[in-house]
Formats: C-alpha cells, sequence, structure tokens
C-alpha cells in the first residue's frame, strides 16, 4: 500500500525502538537529511543502522549516534575525518560495528531485496572480514559466503515520484536508494518533486513503485 | 638471476609523484576502463590523454567521470568515490551501488590504481588498516576493488619514513586481497609482481644493486628474464 504523506514526522512514525533501519547516500549525494531528522525527533532508539559511512560532521546519521540511538552499525567505511560521534561511542564501547567491504555490504543488500539466501564473492578472501565465514574455490578462485541484510525499514531520497510511487535519481544521488528500497519491509522515500502517474517516463524508471510505501515531499 | 641494470634505468633521478602520476597514465592502452583509487592514483586522471580515451569509473555509481568540478560546476548530487566534487563527461551513466560494484566483481574493469601500505613478492595488497590497537577499521571498496579489476596497479613510495621497503616477502599488515597486484609503481622503480616473484621493469636514479640493498626479495631484471 502506497501512501503519501505530508510531513517527515508522520513518515517515521511508525518506526519501532529495535528496528534495523537502511539509510541511503554516499557522502551528503543522496542522504535523506531531513528524514534522518525525523527519525531523530521521533524517539526511536536501540537502532541497527546500514549505511555505507557512519556519521559525519554534527548533523544527519552522526547525531542520530552522538544521542545514543544507535545500537550497531552495519557500514564499510566509519571512519572519516569529520566522524568524531561515531568515533567517541566505538572508543567508548557504546556502538556495535560490522565491518563490511563496500562491494559486499550492496550485493548483501541486493540479495535481501531478491530473496537470494546468500552467495560467494572472491572479495574479502583471504583477509581478516573473511575470517570465521564459510570460503569454497569457484571457477579457480577462492570466495567467501556472505548473507543478505534485510530491514525493517529503508530511508531514501529520490528527485521525483510519479502517482504510483515509481522513483527516479539524481546523478550519483543513485547510489544506495534502489537497492534499499527492495530490501527493507517498509520504504520511506523522500522527494523533490511529486508527478501524476503518467508523468515518468516508464523506461526511465529506476525504483518502480513496488518498492516504495511512503513518499513525502521535502522542499 | 642477472644483476646487470645499467640497461633497465630510464632516470637518473627518483620519481616525484606528478612524475609517476604520468608515468602510470602513460602506461594506461587506450580504450580502457579504469577505476583510480583516492589520494596519490586520483592524479593520474590530470595526465590521460584524449587520445587515450580512457572511461573513468567512480564506484559510487558513475562511468565517464570527468575532471573535479570548480566554482559554478559544484553539484552535490555529483561526486567521486572519495566525496570530492566531480563533473561528468558526454556519454557519462550513473547506476547504483550494487551495479557498480558488479562492473568491478564482474571483471569489467581493465584497471584500477590503489594506493598501499605494502604489497608481498606475490602480489598481495595490504591498504586498509594498519592492524593498529584502538585503529577503528573502515574498508570501504579497497577489498572489491582489489580482487575485481583485471590488473592491480599500486602507487607508492619504496620506503616508508623509516627507510623500511614496502615491497615486502609477506606482508604485516592485515590484506586487502591475495595474490592481486600486477604491477607496482614507485619513485625508485617499476616493479612486476606474480607468482613468479618480483621482475624489475625499470628503475629511477637508482642502480638494480643499489635496489636490491634497498628491498628485502630477490629481484629480477626485466632485461635479463626477457619481460
Amino acid at each position: 500500500m502506497l501512501n503519501f504523506i505530508d510531513t517527515v514526522g508522520e513518515a517515521v512514525a511508525g518506526i519501532q525502538d529495535g528496528s534495523t533501519v537502511m539509510i541511503g547516500g554516499f557522502g551528503n549525494a543522496g542522504q535523506p537529511f531531513e528524514l534522518i531528522d525525523a527519525l531523530l525527533d521521533g524517539g526511536a532508539t536501540d537502532l541497527t543502522v546500514v549505511n555505507n559511512n557512519a556519521g559525519q560532521g554534527d548533523q544527519g546519521l552522526a547525531l542520530l549516534i552522538k544521542e545514543g540511538r544507535v545500537r550497531k552499525m552495519i557500514c564499510s567505511f566509519p571512519r572519516q575525518s569529520d566522524s568524531w560521534h561515531f568515533d567517541a561511542k566505538y572508543h567508548a564501547g557504546e556502538i556495535e560495528l560490522e565491518l563490511v567491504p563496500q562491494g559486499n555490504l550492496a550485493e548483501r543488500i541486493r540479495a535481501a531485496g531478491a530473496g537470494i539466501g546468500g552467495f560467494f564473492t572472491p572479495t574479502g578472501y583471504g583477509t581478516m572480514l573473511a575470517e570465521g565465514k564459510e570460503t569454497r574455490i569457484i571457477d579457480g578462485r577462492g570466495q567467501v559466503f556472505e548473507t543478505p541484510i534485510h530491514a525493517d525499514v529503508a530511508l531514501i531520497k529520490a528527485l521525483k515520484a510519479d502517482g504510483k510511487g515509481n522513483l527516479v535519481y539524481r546523478k550519483t544521488a543513485r547510489n544506495f536508494g534502489p537497492i534499499m528500497a527492495a530490501a527493507a519491509k517498509h520504504t520511506i522515500a523522500q522527494v523533490s518533486e511529486i508527478v501524476p502517474i503518467g508523468g515518468l517516463d516508464p523506461e526511465n524508471i529506476v525504483t518502480p513503485g513496488i518498492y516504495v510505501n511512503s513518499i513525502v515531499k521535502v522542499a | 638471476m642477472s644483476l646487470q641494470s645499467t640497461s633497465l634505468q630510464t632516470r637518473d633521478m627518483p620519481l616525484g609523484r606528478d612524475d609517476l602520476a604520468r608515468l602510470v597514465a602513460r602506461d594506461i592502452a587506450p580504450g580502457s576502463f579504469v577505476n583510480l583509487g583516492i589520494g596519490q592514483p586520483t592524479l593520474v586522471s590530470n595526465y590521460l590523454t584524449e587520445e587515450q580515451n580512457i572511461t573513468l569509473h567512480t564506484e559510487n555509481g558513475m562511468l565517464g567521470m570527468g575532471p573535479e568540478a570548480k566554482g559554478d560546476e559544484i553539484d552535490e548530487d555529483l561526486i567521486n568515490a572519495g566525496k570530492i566534487p566531480v563533473t561528468e563527461l558526454p556519454g557519462a551513466s550513473y547506476f547504483h551501488h550494487a551495479d557498480s560494484f558488479a562492473i568491478m566483481r564482474g571483471g569489467h574493469l581493465d584497471i584500477c590504481v590503489l594506493g598501499a601500505f605494502q604489497v608481498s613478492a606475490t602480489g598481495d595488497l595490504a591498504n586498509w588498516h594498519t592492524g593498529a590497537p584502538g585503529a577503528i577499521p573502515a574498508v570501504g571498496g579497497a577489498m572489491d576493488l582489489a580482487s575485481g579489476a583485471k590488473d592491480v596497479f599500486v602507487m607508492m613510495t619504496l620506503l616508508t619514513r623509516d627507510g623500511a621497503s614496502k615491497l615486502v616477502e609477506h606482508c604485516t599488515y592485515p590484506l586487502t586481497g591475495v595474490g592481486c597486484v600486477t604491477r607496482v609503481y614507485t619513485d625508485k622503480a617499476v616493479f612486476l609482481t606474480g607468482p613468479d616473484g618480483v621482475i624489475v621493469r625499470e628503475t629511477f636514479g637508482c642502480t638494480l644493486e643499489e635496489l636490491q640493498e634497498l628491498v628485502p626479495l630477490p629481484l629480477q631484471s626485466a632485461a635479463a628474464v626477457g619481460v
């Protein structure tokens, strides 16, 4: 069921304590800042968050971490010059980190949305990130078994939605949006513009509306 | 093993970062699809020529990446893997993250150029984590790049600040990938790595004998092995 929602606060109101939340974006591109701020205001806690990074500066995901609302981060690159809130929580032992190579992170998210129970990949074979994982030699190469990452909710940002919830993105802001939309039970998309049904060329739809549950327009 | 090196030496000075980037750029075959890692490898893009017709991939989801954006060109929706604003060239394409890493993992990229802490004699790469106590590990796309591209070139200084060789028998830092590096470009020499050991293609400002004094593993001369 697709809902068009007036405010970001209402859009995230159903997110429960203890949820796994995927948050789109790579750097600032595609990051749904308004939805994250609404999640911060909404008070849900004990969250597992899936994002490429672990927050930057004093905004968005970094503030959610600072406020102690994130129990666990699943990401590929937590350490940045301005990831001081994550750094502090990590060193204090107050946040769990599951570090995943970026391509495995993307493919594990994709696998969840596609109903795949896992896959073997050469990425990480022979490294400490493969320790304890099942391995096989396939086509002469060492490969590591990786499992899907499912989520209760995905917060993503797109450029436009039509009346069917179909989405198009803009440039490199697409990044994790399409795969997170498919991997979560409930996908909330913030968009810059909502157009009527028929307002997007079906040949150019990136995320079909079947993956989208809630749409909120953010100016 | 022969250590007749005079024929190998191509420059009488060690190479600076830009000279090294120019050399890597020159060695990339025309028409290649290439991913340049963050940091020193990014300099290579400054020396790629139009005639080479190279297509740059950035793992956040683009082929056909242009130079860094300046002034009015800056668009926060158009960044590279280092989160630097960039431009798009005619013929560029955008795709989501899983497709972007499928391009990499699927062996569609011809070359990726990466920095390194250490490279082993058989091409093992260590470039993501020092393993120091308290260091927060962050891997990004390094392991995917190392295992995905057809050729992995490394750019680094040959020696650490303490004078230790970064080209080693076995990596002591945590590995990024096993047996993945095919070439190592350093300020003092270009090395070819693989199952048959390390071959020196050319040296800069030193002889092969002098280079052998710095590197704790047997070096073979490209002239001697006929590479």
